[in-house]
């Protein structure tokens, strides 16, 4: 027995024997690695060892989560849900499809001042964008300008894929099903003076910088967008065709914005997306101030057949994106369950210590 | 050229003796074979296989087929090739289908490059072997040409040298021995060293000249090739219409090896893949781990899981499509035709588009890991240093590579005794002769410095350089040259004992004999008688009756040397010469052939020659002289007129014409002539000699008289030399070897002795078969006293060997009176002569020879254990383990060893069990059953005590612990065992098994062996082990959970059977006890890992669905879905797998209590299994809904928002891991590293190709795009961590609390660190200071015992009606045991007092009442041996107990057995023609009564 730890020594004394190699045996390589002798670390999970590490979680979860608590109570939201179900709601004219276009307005008042940049959104809720075949539903080489996908498109828009022998562009059921209400946005300026300022929604700049310029692009050739489009038919649903979805060239078509924003499916049923821009106009000035607003819309989408809503949202945003009090809440309960679990670790450390180590003494 | 060159044509004639084919491989003189017949023999020669080998499974064009169809044996592959298929049908389509079967093909790939390399090695060495030059006779060129060994064909005629490997199973035509003998060593085949004899095949012996192949033209009939390596059958036709049979004894079996033998020429009868070998030869096995069992259970378990989850979002899914259709709803898409799906297909659908998608959880890459990680743990536990082994340069090897974690959960182990606990190197260590003892304490001396050298050395330095530079010829000098010094001193402590080894390990020719056999340091009180001995009869050698020269004790000490030098087959061969071929023809081929013939020559009574001038002239006798009976014929010349010498080579040897074996040192001592010279020459002749013995035993006793300057000089078939100092070389010629078999535990040689010319019987034997075979010696006169008083005291000499644990040999001798001879040669002719039943006749012949013999003395050979075992077996005790002997030795041997080696210890009791019959074991297990119960309550509190425990108690070996307890051992000899394991009592058997300590079966063959194992295995659902070394262990190993082979002495046939080999038994604790444990701690929480890796990741996709309306949407991107798996998260796992060390090896080695966490599945367990998977469902919830909240009414898009959640998903599979692993080294950071880079850097690359492809998904830029979303960083911060949370505490809480073996083990190895650092040193001093072996040979002092339960003995006696038995003078209240409960030391007494056979036809039940005798000090055995031997004529009269014979005591079993009858019956009708019948018949039934 004593013979096999010969090796050892050997190695603690210098490198083995085999002077010149001339000595081949089957002896296995003395290295760290080969037996298995790595240094390393060897934590051992107790209380009085992990302690530390739930309260430095505490510590650093809970600053953060007042800062992001902090950070999202300070952005400015107001949402209005103009799905028009309750009777009392001015849309409710527009449930019946035998209004067209059914044009609504919704009064609303800004309590505070927007400050900034005011991102303006339409959400929709229980609409179920990540249905598997729905997002299947695109043929994003169409969408990229390719002129055979256009007139051919994929199989996967089925069945939005032609219509009366035309080639559906856009085909498929995403942006079949592109929402369509038209959004304005009106400021009282006073009182006294019904006439309502119109607020400038800058429709441009929403979409991902590398979805309007590499991801979506018309169709190739030196004419007109229609040209470009020819011997295509628009989605069932829409009202126009996509050349005509904007009169600026750089956004109708495929790279209209809009479309561009609505074929990013959303990844849950209730959703946000964003439709317009307000920007800031000088540093003097809130973007969004106090006051009473119009909300104009054109009431084309419908939802209420699947028990959906529609919402138009305003937001400031600051670092961390779009309001949201969950993140902050969140490291701020964690934090504090670490450290309260930190203190019951080091109630049971504290209690449980001497006896352990009389157990160790034992061994 | 290789079909011209054939010997000639082959027939395979099948249909004229149906069952066996004939393989006829005739020759004609060559080229003038009718051309017809020869078209006819090679066609059928086609269905002879060639020597070529080729165990490849597969060939360039088969390979893919073939492989693919073996990957499909695999269930989980063809599940993994089904999900993929099913992505081809679109309506349940879930990832684009050229991408689900990616992994697929990647699994099989893998896989099959593996095989191909495996393949591809096999290929490589079928190469090499096929390669392999060796002469073959051609035909054409008329003489030997070089061939391959794949050019071979069955009917070629070959020519071996000395010292080649055998290329087919060969017909033996010719040798160059004078004899037609030709030696080959089976160690590759059978792993036995020692050389084995093959005859010319008769009818070839006799030819004069070199054998021809031209003119061989006889006809061969040979049985169908078979796996019998112990069995050859078959007939030569000879061109005349002679038939000779073949036996094993011609066949030349391939990858042995030639040896002692110039050349010899034979013909191939078996080639390539139908030789024995190859036929012998059966692949790897699969085993499948325990581990891997429970894993694929619980895998179903998932498969169920799986099921379940799918059926619930089909039901979902066809409620929600249900809900929406009639709405209109915007998102609901209709078919392609622009109909709608009706809820129902749609669930359909939804169904098997969600085992799609949730496949992961049944992990495709589970089975490639694993097989990767054991991989890994072969190569380390290959490449474990502390298991190298220097002396013999191996290092274990992992044969099966699928078992390892199965180490870590052995419950019991069985072993094998000799060879594996023994060194099966004997050493001889003492001796008594003529009833004084010559305790040789020299030599006792020397042996303990052979250990402290070895120590020593240890300590010192590392040799292996040196001495392995050193060539093979120095250091053999310098072994030889100290051998023959006598004195003390001269024993090295220079060249040490390493180098030694070395040495015996380079001369490989010699078997059996290391260094220790060959060096004995002599007695001197012994050497002096033995040198006066000699002396005087080199004086009164012309006298007329040389030996009445001698005192009665010298003369028995001269015949006790004699008898060590000459009855034995041991084969003298000097190394580097092989006998050369003398073609020497003789009318007579025995010595002796008739009645007439011998009668004849034994007419003149004094001998010319016999006692001629000096042991020179006796040497230069030649052949002739010796065959005719050592010149015993004053017309001896008669015969030497036929005598015609052919000397074929050297110059020098033909110088010397006259010399039948031309040796240039004879040929130098003829011309030396003087005495002195003569002295000096043999000792230079010595050292040359090599002994070659069947039994390591007999090569002990060789060299321990050679020590004693009694040298075995050279033994051919009919005649013996010995050289002593000086009386010279003396010649016996002999008459006859009755070889040793098993039954009759003796062998005998018969011989004339050349001083006395009397016929002298030499027998060597176990000492219970030679005390009752000895002359009865009437008490009468002074001379039968004092023989009397000579066997009382070797007895008790014996006694005392074997209390030391020597194995003991008795040496008898018998002088025969020529007439006693005449009588007994013809029955023995008659007895060799006959066709039927030859073998039984033999046996009856050597009965009657071997009586009324004279002792002369006895031996103790010690059978080494090997280094370390009693330290391992206490270590594998306390790991838990329980360990069974099973061995085919006798009982009181296997006691010995077992003391020896502490596998029982003498505070505990052993339980003997010996029954002759089924009934008497049944009523023998009750009664045991019952003692044990009467016991149990205390010690299974004891044990629940022990297990309860949460300390160690390192200091306190289980020995001290068990002392207020005695724990039992069990120990049951062959035949009670072959009735325990019958169905009726095997259960009984077991649990009394289990309760015992340790359980020992001598006397067990091979199939019991494997039996036992087998019932172990299946009644107590026990994880077995069996390590064995030799091919009687082959079964056990096979049969066993894991079979461990050890690769030493016996060779290769265990460790071609077993799963692992060691060099050494104590290899054993380091491979259970540290890699065991490693592997399978390593391998369950792998596996663990695992499971709950994927159920977390599914889980994931799960929660999603309920927020997707149940459309087996996934918001993780399809290519991140699958090969999450395969390459993001693999690495880290797999390097934790292989690399963890749960606990340092240090302390698993010093707390081998920690090996019984696997023993009780402690990592693994279904608990564990489902607490992990509720563990990840919790983990996959908030990693799932910390996502969900912290995006819940954003602008996020599916896949925008699925990266997180993978990113999330891997940092917490990566935290998880940390959590789990307990040992973190570099790799493991590098390789966590690794996998987040990869992720991020695959994410950042496949989010950058392509803009427009890999649809639904279309990730362009998403990665990039959240890289710059602080919310990003903020949930992958917090989502970890909250998931992770509660087990992070959990296991700190348990740490704290309550902490497992394993825990506490780890943080005793922290706190103590030093210790660990160097755990060598403190170990090897511990082991240092223990001195094992001396100890041991220190003789044992045994304490006082428990008393025995009476109750079994009273159940007993009413059993077998009134026993009575007269207790032991001691006074002791010994009980009246026909029960087992003895201690040890009864049944060493018993061994002493062997009571003479009393047998009564008819079947008596004898018992013999144990004396119990533990009370006297081991100095009592001087105590008058006495035959307790009671019988019972009561139970004559019980008919159902007629045949019941009980008896206990060990040693002094007096049974009547089945099988002892059925041996009378044929023995009876032999006998009854006898002139001695009743003699014979109680001689016989003597020996068969002890043999059992």
């Amino acid at each position: 027995m004593a013979m096999n730890y010969n090796a050892k020594d050997e190695v603690d004394g210098g490198p083995p024997c085999a002077p010149g190699g001339t000595a081949k045996t089957r002896r296995p390589d003395n290295t760290a690695f080969k037996q298995q002798r790595l240094p390393a670390w060897q934590p051992i999970l107790t209380a009085g060892t992990v302690l530390p590490t739930f309260f430095i979680i505490g510590l650093i979860f809970i600053p953060i989560g007042i800062g992001i608590f902090v950070t999202s109570n300070n952005i400015r939201e107001i949402e209005i849900d103009y799905t028009g179900t309750e009777p009392s709601s001015p849309c409710n004219k527009c449930l019946s499809l035998d209004v067209t276009p059914c044009i609504c307005t919704i009064n609303f008042t800004l309590e505070k001042s927007f400050e900034g940049n005011v991102f303006m959104y339409y959400g929709l809720s229980n609409f179920y964008q990540n249905h598997r075949r729905y997002v299947k539903s695109r043929d994003d080489s169409q969408l990229n300008g390719d002129p055979s996908a256009l007139l051919n498109p994929s199989k996967e828009c089925e069945p939005y894929r032609r219509n009366e022998d035309k080639p559906i562009a856009p085909c498929g059921a995403i942006a079949n099903s592109m929402f369509n209400d038209t959004l304005e946005l009106f400021l009282v300026a006073n009182e006294s003076d019904p006439t309502p300022v119109p607020i400038p929604l800058k429709r441009k700049g929403i979409a991902w910088w590398t979805d309007k310029n590499v991801k979506f692009r018309n169709p190739p050739g030196g004419g007109s967008l229609e040209e470009r489009f020819k011997g295509t038919t628009k989605p069932v649903n829409w009202l126009k065709p996509v050349y005509m979805l904007d009169s600026d060239e750089d956004n109708s078509g495929f790279i209209n914005e809009d479309f561009i924003v609505w074929m990013r499916t959303a990844a849950l049923p209730t959703f946000r997306k964003l439709y317009r821009l307000i920007e800031r106009r000088s540093d003097f000035h809130p973007t969004l101030p106090a006051g009473r607003y119009y909300l104009n819309i054109t009431y084309n989408y419908p939802v209420h057949s699947f028990d959906g809503r529609k919402r138009m949202i305003l937001s400031t945003i600051s670092w961390m994106g779009g309001k949201n009090p969950f993140l902050g809440i969140a490291y701020i309960t964690i934090g504090s369950i670490s450290f309260l679990l930190g203190v019951v670790l080091l109630v049971i450390n504290h209690k449980y210590r001497n006896s352990s180590n009389t157990a160790d003494i034992t061994i | 050229s290789g079909r011209g060159s054939r010997a000639g044509p082959r027939s395979y004639l099948g249909g004229r003796k149906p069952p066996r084919a004939h393989r006829r491989a005739g020759g004609d003189p060559g080229a003038g074979a009718p051309k017809g017949e020869r078209l006819r023999m090679r066609g059928c020669a086609l269905h002879l296989a060639d020597n070529r080998l080729k165990t490849t499974k597969y060939t360039l064009l088969s390979f893919l087929p073939k492989n693919l169809f073996e990957q499909f044996h695999r269930l989980a592959n063809v599940y993994f090739v089904f999900i993929a298929l099913l992505n081809f049908v679109p309506a349940v389509n879930a990832f684009q289908p050229g991408l689900a079967l990616a992994p697929v093909l990647f699994i099989l790939a893998v896989t099959a490059i593996k095989d191909l390399w495996e393949d591809y090695s096999r290929h490589r060495s079928d190469h090499e072997i096929n390669h392999l030059g060796c002469l073959v006779f051609s035909r054409e060129e008329k003489k030997y040409v070089s061939r391959f060994w794949k050019e071979i064909h069955v009917g070629d005629f070959v020519h071996l040298r000395c010292n080649e490997i055998i290329p087919a199973d060969i017909l033996l035509l010719s040798s160059s021995d004078p004899d037609g003998l030709c030696h080959i060593e089976t160690a590759n085949l059978d792993g036995e060293t020692n050389l084995k004899r093959r005859q010319v095949v008769r009818g070839f012996s006799e030819l004069v000249s070199e054998f021809n192949p031209l003119m061989f033209t006889s006809v061969i009939e040979c049985e169908k090739p078979n796996n019998d390596l112990t069995r050859f059958r078959g007939c030569i036709i000879h061109s005349n219409g002679e038939k000779a049979g073949l036996h094993k004894e011609n066949l030349l079996l391939r990858g042995c090896t030639i040896r002692n033998t110039e050349a010899v020429v034979g013909i191939v009868i078996y080639a390539g893949h139908e030789t024995k070998a190859l036929l012998n030869n059966s692949g790897p096995r699969y085993k499948r781990s325990q581990l891997e069992r429970q894993m694929n259970c619980d895998v179903l378990w998932c498969v169920l899981l799986l099921l379940c989850m799918s059926l619930f979002s089909a039901v979902g899914h066809g409620l929600w499509v249900w809900r929406y259709q009639e709405k209109k709803a915007l998102f609901n898409v209709p078919e392609s035709d622009g109909s709608s799906l009706s809820p129902a297909t749609a669930a359909v659908y939804s169904f098997f588009t969600m085992i799609i998608v949730l496949q992961v959880l049944i992990p495709i890459s589970l089975y490639v890991s694993i097989e990767i990680v054991k991989l890994c743990q072969v190569y380390f536990i290959h490449q474990d240093i502390d298991l190298y082994d220097e002396e013999t340069d191996s290092q274990l090897q992992c044969r099966a590579l699928n078992i390892t974690e199965d180490l870590g959960q052995i419950q019991y182990i069985f072993s094998d005794k000799t060879g594996t606990l023994t060194e099966n190197k004997m050493v001889f260590r003492r001796c008594t002769v003529s009833g004084i003892e010559y305790s040789h304490d020299a030599n006792a001396q020397r042996l303990a410095r052979y250990q402290e050298v070895d120590s020593e050395e240890e300590e010192v330095a590392p040799r292996v350089g040196t001495v392995s530079q050193r060539g093979s010829i120095g250091s053999h000098q310098s072994i030889r040259i100290t051998h023959r010094s006598q004195s003390i001193k001269s024993h090295r402590r220079s060249s040490s004992r390493a180098e030694a080894k070395r040495a015996s390990m380079l001369s490989k020719h010699t078997a059996f004999s290391s260094p220790m056999e060959k060096d004995i340091t002599p007695d001197p009180k012994l050497l002096e008688k033995v040198s006066e001995c000699d002396r005087r009869l080199a004086v009164a050698r012309h006298q007329e009756q040389p030996l009445s020269y001698l005192s009665p004790e010298l003369s028995d000490v001269f015949d006790f040397f004699i008898a060590l030098t000459i009855c034995n087959t041991v084969v003298v061969t000097s190394p580097d010469q092989p006998r050369q071929k003398v073609r020497v023809r003789f009318e007579l081929k025995s010595p002796v052939k008739t009645i007439e013939d011998f009668l004849r020559r034994f007419t003149p009574s004094r001998l010319t020659s016999g006692s001629s001038n000096s042991s020179i002239g006796n040497l230069s006798t030649n052949k002739s002289s010796h065959k005719s009976g050592l010149g015993l014929l004053s017309n001896l010349s008669q015969e030497n007129m036929f005598l015609k010498l052919e000397e074929r080579l050297g110059p020098q040897a033909s110088a010397i014409a006259s010399n039948g074996y031309s040796s240039h040192t004879e040929d130098w001592a003829k011309e030396c002539g003087a005495e002195d010279c003569t002295k000096e020459q043999g000792q230079h002749l010595e050292q040359e000699l090599r002994y070659e013995a069947e039994s390591p035993d007999e090569a002990a006793l060789v060299y321990a008289a050679r020590a004693y300057s009694c040298t075995l000089v050279d033994r051919l078939h009919d005649q013996v030399s010995v050289e002593l100092p000086h009386l010279g070389r003396l010649t016996f010629e002999l008459l006859h070897t009755l070889g040793f078999d098993s039954i009759r535990k003796r062998m005998s040689v018969v011989i004339r002795h050349p001083l006395t010319d009397e016929i002298n019987v030499y027998t060597k034997g176990a000492d219970s078969v030679v005390m009752d075979l000895l002359l009865p010696c009437s008490s009468d006169d002074a001379r039968g006293k004092h023989q009397k008083k000579i066997r009382s005291k070797t007895q008790n000499y014996l006694n005392l060997y074997a209390v030391e644990g020597l194995r003991t040999l008795c040496i008898a001798k018998r002088v025969l009176s020529k007439e006693e001879y005449a009588c007994w040669l013809q029955r023995h002719l008659e007895a060799e002569s006959s066709v039927d039943n030859r073998e039984e006749l033999l046996f009856q012949s050597a009965l009657r020879l071997e009586t009324n013999l004279h002792l002369l003395g006895a031996t103790g050979i010690e059978d080494r254990l090997q280094d370390g075992v009693p330290e391992t077996i206490a270590k594998l005790r306390q790991a838990g383990l329980q360990i069974w002997v099973l061995t085919g030795d006798k009982q009181e041997t296997a006691i010995n060893i077992a003391y020896a080696c502490k596998l029982l210890d003498h505070g505990e009791e052993v339980i003997t069990l010996n029954a002759e019959s089924q009934e008497a074991c049944a009523a023998l297990l009750d009664q045991c059953l019952h003692y044990v119960k009467s016991k149990a309550p205390h010690s299974t509190l004891e044990n629940i005590e022990n297990n309860v425990s949460v300390q160690f108690c390192p200091q306190n070996p289980p020995s001290t612990c068990s002392i207020s307890n005695p724990s039992l051992s069990l120990v049951i000899d062959g035949r009670s065992l072959a009735y325990a394991l019958e169905k009726s009592l095997e259960d009984k058997f077991l649990f009394l098994a289990k309760q015992c300590h340790s359980v020992l079966c001598c006397r067990s063959t091979p199939l019991q062996k494997s039996m036992v194992v087998k019932l172990v295995r299946s009644k107590l659902k026990a994880m077995t082990l069996a390590i064995g070394d030799g091919a009687n262990d082959v079964s056990m190993i096979q049969v066993a959970d894991v079979g461990v082979g050890i690769s030493g002495q016996e060779g290769m046939q265990a460790v071609m059977a077993s799963d692992f080999a060691v060099p050494r038994f104590r290899y054993l604790e380091r491979l259970l006890i540290v890699h065991g444990h490693w592997c399978y701690s390593r391998l369950a929480n792998m596996v663990l890992y695992f499971f709950y890796k994927n159920t977390m990741f599914v889980g994931l996709l799960f929660w999603f669905q309920f927020y997707c309306g149940f459309s087996a949407s996934a918001m993780i991107d399809q290519w991140y879905l699958i090969f999450f798996n395969l390459l993001f998260s693999s690495l880290p796992q797999l390097v934790t797998g292989v690399l963890d060390k749960d606990v340092p090896a240090g302390m698993l080695l010093k707390e081998p209590q920690l090996y019984k966490s696997g023993q009780n599945m402690e990592e693994y367990q279904p608990r564990a299994f489902w607490l992990n998977m509720a563990d990840a469902a919790f983990q996959s919830l908030v990693c799932f809904f910390i996502p969900y909240l912290a995006y819940y009414d954003s602008n996020v898009d599916v896949f925008t928002w699925g990266t997180p959640v993978t990113a999330i998903a891997l940092f917490t599979f990566l935290l998880h891991l940390g959590i789990e692993t307990k040992t973190w080294t570099w790799l493991n950071w590098l390789a966590c590293g690794f996998s987040t880079l990869l992720f991020f850097s695959v994410a950042l690359i496949y989010n950058t190709s392509c803009a427009t492809c890999y649809p639904p998904s279309n990730p362009y830029w998403t990665m990039q795009m959240l890289l710059g979303d602080p919310v990003f960083y903020l949930i992958c911060l917090i989502a970890p961590i909250a998931a992770l949370l509660p087990r992070l505490f959990f296991k700190a809480l348990q740490g704290s609390l309550f902490p497992t073996q394993l825990q506490l083990g780890r943080q005793l190895a922290k706190k103590l660190p030093d210790t660990l650092s160097t755990p060598k040193e403190t170990f090897a001093q511990g082991q240092l200071s223990e001195q094992p072996r001396t100890e041991f040979s220190e003789g044992r002092i045994i304490g006082p015992s428990e008393s025995i339960s009476k109750d079994c003995a009273t159940q007993t006696s009413q059993l077998t009606q009134q026993l009575t038995c007269s207790p032991e003078a001691s006074g002791e209240p010994s009980t009246v045991d026909t029960n087992m409960p003895l201690k040890e030391n009864t049944l060493l007494k018993g061994l002493g007092t062997q009571a003479p056979g009393c047998s009564r036809p008819g079947g008596a039940v004898m018992l013999e009442c144990p004396r119990d005798s533990r009370r006297e000090p081991t100095s009592a055995c001087h105590t008058a041996p006495l035959s307790p031997l009671f019988s019972l004529p009561t139970c004559g009269s019980l008919n159902w107990i007629s045949s019941l014979s009980l008896a206990s005591g060990l040693g002094s079993v007096f049974q009547f057995s089945r099988s002892s009858l059925q041996m009378d019956k044929p023995d009876g009708e032999f006998l009854s023609s006898s002139s001695q019948p009743d003699q014979d018949l109680h001689g016989l039934q003597g020996q068969v009564t002890d043999y059992f």
